[in-house]
């Protein structure tokens, strides 16, 4: 069992939390991943560490509710447990000096990139961070973002925050203005598509942490396969982190699309069954 | 001669709807005439054939005068999961062939006794027996069916045995692969229980080269190391249209069905497709229980395709009378070159080709050659992929100086010991094929572990 030390809400639909796994927080490195499994019932669902506090034994984790494992997770409360949250998966990001790094980062990736730039900071790159949202509220972690950043942009699709746009017109200004080293994205799949396009063009090297269907996420089941470069890879072994004009976007997203059906039957049943669980009011 | 006792089964047409055990089990008097068969030779064959070296007639001596304690004393001297052997070892291969009785009529039903022993004493099971313990810690790698074993001999030998598992439950491929149809999980609980009576500690979710190197295991005081992590990525046919949604790979829809109840979904959260008009890919026991489970999840049919004839099929026979009983069509002489989806990218077809056997070759089995111009089309909603698995890729990638071949199979020396001192493995992570394979690895292996402390005065 695993304890929720802490919880935040950073915005509507987004949670911070802190599970206590002194192991995990010891060992994990930017850019890996835990499994989650909330009880004997649940399922197991990938979430990137969004950061660690390795003298407390904490793990913090950022997700959106999104999916019925999401909203179940945002209606427990400090204090409670969770049954299974095993990790850290995945390789770790690169961490070395390219120079100038554009971090792109959409909804809850905000979270997960925070901890990237962390690392790519402490080399000494010149870090740029460009954070896309709906609108205004629902930007995340700006304090975080900006001490981490020598440059932080915002785009809005209203225009309440930042530019009036997405990130990749954010993007195009920069790329035009400066020399970029690498662009590291993670968001939305549409989202680090669309970066991925535009970087192509201009031969700059990028980076996309992938997030596939998972099942098991330590190489076992084959979901999480992607094709990159086209060769089949398994994005819970492989990745979570590929080469983004080499994958294979279009299957990517088509493979997202595999239990939507049955996601909204999950949200449906918890929802009629939600009651507040929680002991502390 | 007296015939041998047929296994009890559930009527297919039942059965085939349902996840409750295919065979039954001996009743008292069924494996009372059973055991009465067997012969008891003085220089039994049937135990060259048992890779965990079961002292067999004895066991069978001790039923035929209906003492299954007795018998359960023999067996667990040697085996520390009867009742899973007792179901799932292909004993037609290994005990039962070398019998002197299958010489003029049928091999003693050795595996059904077994099952018999285990299942009888399983309420009244008593580990009282204390076993001195010397204080060597040993940590082990897996607990499927490799790492349970050594795992349950090194206790026995007085060693302190913690073993490592990246899942959320025990039993590596006894719970995610193999179906409650044929292991049902509450006898793999009791067997797994009565090794942590013994003393085994399990530690879950915890995957070993990602949250602590092998290193780290020494320098937290294990003195030796059995890895036994099972297989891992599975192999594609790298055909066109193979990442189609709704093609799943056996390993990932038999985890969903048995380690993640989805079958059950939505009160289990975990969701899995349940294909109308399945199709199954392969030949072997992982294949047949894809095809059962579909079958069990309500298709309206199902069809297994195999490049040879049933005869070159590695399952073991009673998983293809099964399949076939339960409503199973098998189609030999055929391999997919191509899957054809919908505009959404899920399958709607898989477009096949006819096969025929030509010579021998290296492994001995009969060369598939396609007979060109011979390709047809297959409708279906649903594929599983059931062609094998690579060994896990993650704890060889991680530690440094573990060599693997060039299929990524471990490395290991007559004595189990991989190229590192104090590392040792077994099971699908060295090359190994079934349970009962994995399960006589891990067997060597811990007498082997015992012996390089005897030899290095540890």
């Amino acid at each position: 069992m695993y304890k929720i030390v802490s919880k935040k809400e950073i915005s509507s639909k987004i949670k911070s939390y802190e599970i206590y796994a002194p192991e995990i927080a010891k060992n994990a490195k930017a850019g890996q991943f835990i499994m989650f499994r909330i009880d004997d019932r649940g399922e197991r669902v990938p979430l990137t560490i969004a950061g660690t506090n390795p003298e407390r034994g904490l793990v913090r984790i950022i997700f959106q509710e999104v999916g019925k494992s999401t909203m179940h997770l945002a209606s427990l409360c400090e204090g409670d447990f969770i049954k299974d949250f095993a990790g850290p998966l995945g390789h770790p990001t690169k961490i070395k000096k390219y120079g100038t790094v554009v971090a792109v980062a959409g909804g809850v990736g905000t979270a997960e990139v925070l901890p990237v730039i962390k690392e790519l900071k402490k080399v000494e790159n010149k870090i740029i961070t460009i954070v896309g949202a709906r609108c205004k509220d629902l930007i995340i972690l700006e304090d975080e973002l900006k001490q981490e950043s020598d440059l932080l942009l915002f785009a809005t699709n209203d225009g309440t925050c930042g530019i009036k746009g997405f990130v990749t017109d954010a993007l195009k200004d920069i790329i035009n203005k400066e020399i970029v080293d690498v662009v590291y994205a993670i968001g939305p799949v549409q989202m680090m598509r669309a970066v991925a396009e535009l970087t192509r063009e201009k031969h700059i090297e990028t980076i996309v942490s992938l997030n596939p269907i998972m099942l098991d996420g330590t190489g076992m089941c084959g979901a999480c396969r992607v094709t990159v470069d086209g060769k089949t890879k398994f994005a819970c072994v492989d990745g979570p982190e590929f080469d983004a004009h080499s994958v294979h976007w279009e299957e990517l997203i088509s493979r997202l699309e595999l239990f939507k059906d049955f996601e909204k039957i999950s949200i449906d049943k918890f929802k009629y069954y939600q009651e507040c669980q929680c002991r502390k009011k | 001669m007296s015939q041998k006792v047929k296994m009890p089964e559930r009527d297919p047409q039942v059965r085939k709807r349902d996840f409750k055990q295919v065979n039954i089990g001996y009743c008292q008097d069924e494996m009372l005439r059973e055991a009465k068969r067997c012969l008891q030779c003085k220089n039994p064959m049937c135990c060259r054939g048992c890779p965990v070296e079961i002292d067999i007639p004895v066991f069978i001596k001790h039923l035929a005068e209906n003492n299954p304690d007795k018998a359960m004393k023999v067996l667990k001297e040697k085996n520390n999961l009867s009742a899973v052997c007792g179901r799932v070892c292909p004993q037609e291969n290994q005990c039962e062939k070398f019998c002197i009785l299958a010489k003029n009529s049928e091999s003693i039903s050795i595996g059904n006794l077994e099952r018999y022993a285990a299942d009888v004493t399983a309420k009244n099971n008593d580990d009282s027996t204390i076993i001195e313990r010397n204080g060597i810690k040993i940590a082990v790698v897996g607990s499927g069916p490799a790492g349970l074993t050594c795992g349950g001999d090194l206790l026995k030998m007085g060693y302190d045995v913690t073993v490592y598992e990246s899942l959320h439950d025990t039993g590596g491929v006894l719970r995610y692969g193999i179906p409650e149809f044929r292991l049902p999980k509450a006898v793999l609980d009791i067997e797994i229980n009565n090794l942590k009576k013994l003393g085994m500690k399990i530690i879950l979710n915890t995957l070993i080269g990602r949250i602590k190197t092998i290193k780290e295991l020494f320098d937290d005081g294990y003195k030796a190391i059995f890895v036994a992590v099972g297989a891992g990525l599975p192999v594609f046919p790298r055909i066109e249209g193979e990442n189609f949604n709704r093609i799943y790979c056996s390993n990932e829809f038999l985890v969903r069905v048995n380690l993640m109840h989805s079958f059950d979904f939505p009160e289990y959260d975990t969701p899995v497709y349940k294909g109308r008009n399945v199709v199954v890919i392969g030949g072997g026991n992982t294949a047949m229980d894809s095809a059962r489970t579909a079958m069990r999840l309500g298709a309206e049919s199902v069809r297994l395709i195999y490049r040879r004839t049933e005869n070159e099929m590695p399952a073991r026979k009673e998983e293809r009378m099964h399949a076939k009983e339960e409503g199973v069509e098998f189609i030999p002489l055929t391999n997919p070159v191509k899957f054809i989806g919908d505009e959404r990218k899920f399958v709607k077809a898989v477009e096949c080709v006819k096969m025929e056997l030509g010579e021998t070759d290296d492994s001995g089995r009969k060369r598939a050659n396609i007979i060109n111009g011979s390709n047809y089309t297959i409708e279906t909603d649903m594929v599983i992929l059931a062609l094998g698995l690579y060994p896990n890729p993650i704890l060889p990638l991680l530690t440094k100086g573990l060599n693997t071949d060039k299929q990524g199979y471990l490395i290991i020396d007559d004595n189990y010991m991989t190229s590192i001192p104090g590392i040792f493995a077994g099971g699908d992570i060295v090359g190994g094929d079934t349970v009962i394979e994995a399960m006589g690895m891990g067997k060597k292996a811990a007498r082997a572990i015992a012996n390089y402390f005897n030899n290095n005065n540890i």
